[in-house]
């Protein structure tokens, strides 16, 4: 078996900088800087790159930023704003039963992006979180999307003393993708907890989770249990029910 | 534990949905029907299709969630207003396709007819072509030996409400709301008004019996159908809007903004339909103010599918999101004319302000910064009908899954925009006066409690960038009109 073609693997490097910057766009010297690849290099990877209409440039001699074949021929690639269109009827309805807020997220580097955000049904004062990211490994969300997709590398910051350093978020994996949903108890936040599904498309792979939140008093028995095995079931209703929408169960 | 379904028969499909106490959605069918096209302007649906189709999904939405009949409380109806189905009272055969309410065909007969507001003291109504009379009229003048057919009684007109209550329950009646779309309804009596139906040149004996919004007209497989609501005002209902002044604006193909004005009928000086909202049995009516904008998620479609800059409705927002702003594109979606509060027939779309500068980014924001706009015009009109201004702008529809537009709507109006726990309040407003009628809830209290704020925008729009832009929109708007001349078809 040949070894790795290293003019494909930068080019894969310079796609997932843009993909990283979101609608930031970068030059060629930002992107030689960030990759420490000489200009003529990345100007050589980028030309071929827009050819072909993966990258593309507002202006001849501008900037870059991903190109439009690129978010066509992604079939693992699910719009965050699709997947809240599809995932708003589920989501209305988990917030209903459960009580308590709650949020879509999809991973987005080394972090969690929250697509989706449901007021707690209380009409309470609350602001739409929507665009933020969380950190994958206190967040029930985290913790459905990472064990059934990549370990992202990078330092896992300890927020409170509950916070699972990577021994026993190792574990913790496990029991997640045995049982198919996942939760944090005073990981992120003293005093709070959440609970999350992943939301599979049709080919099985994890594009999303679906999850609620809120303080361990509403959410656990105790404040060192579990969530709810009640809440767990909307959680996970809910998460089956998204899943059916982007055609990933039949039933 | 018992549920309430409600039947949502639309424009391009019919779907059940089916309730808990809560408001809380247990299971979703759909099925889609054919649009038949036999003339440029001309739109028609086979009733009999739609029927089927309303049959079938009620059994996929009670089979979905291992239900049966006797666990449904009450089925409650919203429909596609407007759409007008004449049919053999023995057979149960229709006469003719069933003509949808975007038809056009009876333009000349609206020419005819005579001045715009002829009927509006009465029906509260512009004469226009997507009411029902003139398009039960056409037939009657177009379908051979139907006039004689009727005056003796054999044929039957209706509503989709009206006909699928007659299918489910065997009576020929309509509710308030649906009749006052037909410009034959006297909006004080809510009764069939005799000059209106004389202008109209429609016999009387061939009109259904017009009811309440909430009531038992009869019962299918032994469950209580229950209410009726064509769809903008069952949204308005759904929306728990039982208070004078209290509104809801639905995104749709078009977008449908509904302001509750009490127990009096308000006539519009500015462009807006005056309709009832809904009626709970023996209760006085609601009457509503209506102002509708005919191209907003149309426009989104368009987009995708003429344009074919993006693959589905909701990547529009993620190609707005690759700019800041418009770039100075205002794009004005006059497809069809412009309808309220300018009811201009002669009007064509506009991309107006195109520089080198623009791109695609650029034109996926005008796209969606339309929708806002229009609703702005809407709004201006309707604060000044009532003469109180809209503090809150309450929203439902697909088009509320979209985050960009909802801030942009809510910077451009001033004003917060809410978007409730349930999007899907067009079948939750029929499920809840049918549920109501039924006693499966006590009071619209109960309802109001069950309302929660899902999501709300707070406007962060400078003062003058807001003023600038709408300054823009209107010049926009004033290059869209006078297009259509004598000799265009």
């Amino acid at each position: 078996m040949p070894g790795p073609i290293q003019s494909i693997q930068r080019a894969a490097e310079v796609l997932k900088l843009l993909a990283h910057g979101g609608a930031h766009q970068l030059s060629v010297g930002e992107i030689a800087r960030a990759l420490d690849l000489a200009k003529p290099t990345v100007h050589g990877i980028l030309r071929t790159l827009q050819e072909v209409g993966f990258v593309e440039q507002e202006v001849e001699g501008g900037k870059y930023r991903l190109g439009a074949a690129l978010f066509q021929i992604g079939t693992s690639y699910l719009d965050g704003n699709e997947l809240r269109a599809k995932a708003l009827n589920w989501s209305d309805t988990l917030a209903m039963r459960a009580r308590e807020a709650v949020r879509i997220g999809v991973m987005h580097g080394k972090h969690v992006l929250v697509v989706h955000h449901v007021f707690r049904p209380d009409n309470s004062r609350q602001t739409l979180d929507t665009g933020a990211l969380l950190p994958w490994h206190a967040t029930a969300l985290g913790k459905a999307l990472v064990a059934f997709g990549e370990w992202p590398d990078g330092e896992l910051q300890a927020f409170t003393r509950h916070t699972l350093n990577p021994d026993q978020l190792y574990v913790a994996m496990n029991e997640v993708r045995d049982r198919d949903w996942a939760y944090d108890l005073h990981e992120l936040v003293e005093g709070e907890a959440s609970v999350a599904a992943p939301i599979r498309d049709r080919r099985g792979v994890a594009v999303g989770a679906i999850g609620i939140s809120g303080p361990v008093e509403r959410l656990c028995d105790s404040p060192d249990q579990p969530p709810r095995l009640e809440l767990v079931s909307y959680v996970r209703e809910a998460a089956r029910s998204v899943s059916r929408e982007l055609g990933g169960l039949s039933w | 534990m018992a549920y309430i379904a409600a039947i949502d028969q639309g424009t391009t499909s019919s779907r059940c949905i089916v309730f808990d106490q809560s408001g809380g959605i247990v299971s979703v069918a759909q099925r889609e029907h054919r649009q038949i096209f036999p003339k440029p302007g001309w739109v028609e649906h086979d009733a009999t299709e739609i029927w089927t189709n309303v049959q079938a999904v009620v059994r996929d939405a009670l089979g979905h969630a291992s239900l049966s009949f006797s666990d449904i409380a009450a089925f409650g109806i919203t429909n596609q207003r407007e759409t007008t189905v004449v049919w053999d009272r023995q057979t149960g055969e229709p006469v003719h396709n069933a003509i949808v309410w975007q038809d056009t065909r009876t333009d000349a007969l609206i020419k005819r007819l005579g001045d715009q507001d002829r009927f509006r003291e009465r029906s509260g109504l512009p004469l226009a072509t997507y009411f029902s009379g003139p398009k039960l009229r056409w037939l009657l003048d177009n379908v051979e030996g139907l006039r004689a057919r009727a005056e003796a009684g054999e044929v039957l007109f209706g509503t989709m409400d009206t006909w699928l209550i007659w299918n489910l329950t065997g009576r020929h009646v309509t509710d308030v709301t649906n009749a006052s779309r037909t410009m034959l309804m006297n909006l004080e009596t809510l009764d069939w008004d005799q000059e209106l139906v004389e202008a109209m040149d429609v016999p009387r004996q061939m009109l259904p019996e017009i009811r309440s919004s909430s009531e038992v007209y009869g019962t299918y497989e032994g469950v209580p159908v229950a209410s009726a609501l064509g769809d903008q005002q069952a949204a308005l209902f759904g929306q728990t809007c039982f208070e004078p002044g209290e509104g809801k604006c639905t995104y749709g193909t078009g977008a449908f903004l509904l302001i509750n004005t009490g127990s009096k009928p308000v006539r519009s000086q500015n462009g807006l339909l005056t309709t009832v909202g809904y009626q709970i049995g023996a209760e006085p009516a609601a009457y509503a103010l209506e102002g509708a904008v005919a191209v907003t998620g149309a426009l989104v479609q368009w987009f995708r599918d003429k344009v074919g800059l993006i693959s589905s409705a909701a990547e529009i927002e993620t190609l707005a999101r690759t700019v800041d702003d418009n770039g100075g594109a205002y794009f004005v979606p006059a497809f069809s004319g412009l309808f309220a509060p300018h009811w201009r027939s002669d009007a064509r779309g506009v991309i107006a302000g195109l520089t080198g500068y623009i791109s695609r980014g650029h034109l996926a924001r005008a796209v969606l910064e339309a929708s806002a706009w229009q609703t702005r015009e809407v709004v201006d009109a309707m604060n000044a009908d009532s003469g109180v201004d809209l503090t809150t702008l309450r929203v439902d529809g697909g088009m509320t899954a979209n985050n960009l537009l909802m801030q942009f709507l809510s910077d451009v109006l001033d004003v917060p925009v809410v978007r409730p726990i349930v999007a899907e309040t067009t079948c939750l407003g029929a499920a809840y006066a049918a549920g109501l009628a039924v006693g499966y809830w006590s009071s619209t209290d109960e309802l109001k409690a069950n309302w929660h704020k899902a999501a709300e925008w707070e406007p962060s729009m400078e003062p003058a960038a807001r003023d600038k832009g709408y300054r823009k929109w209107k010049k926009a708007v004033e290059r869209t009109v006078g297009w259509m001349d004598e000799d265009d078809d």
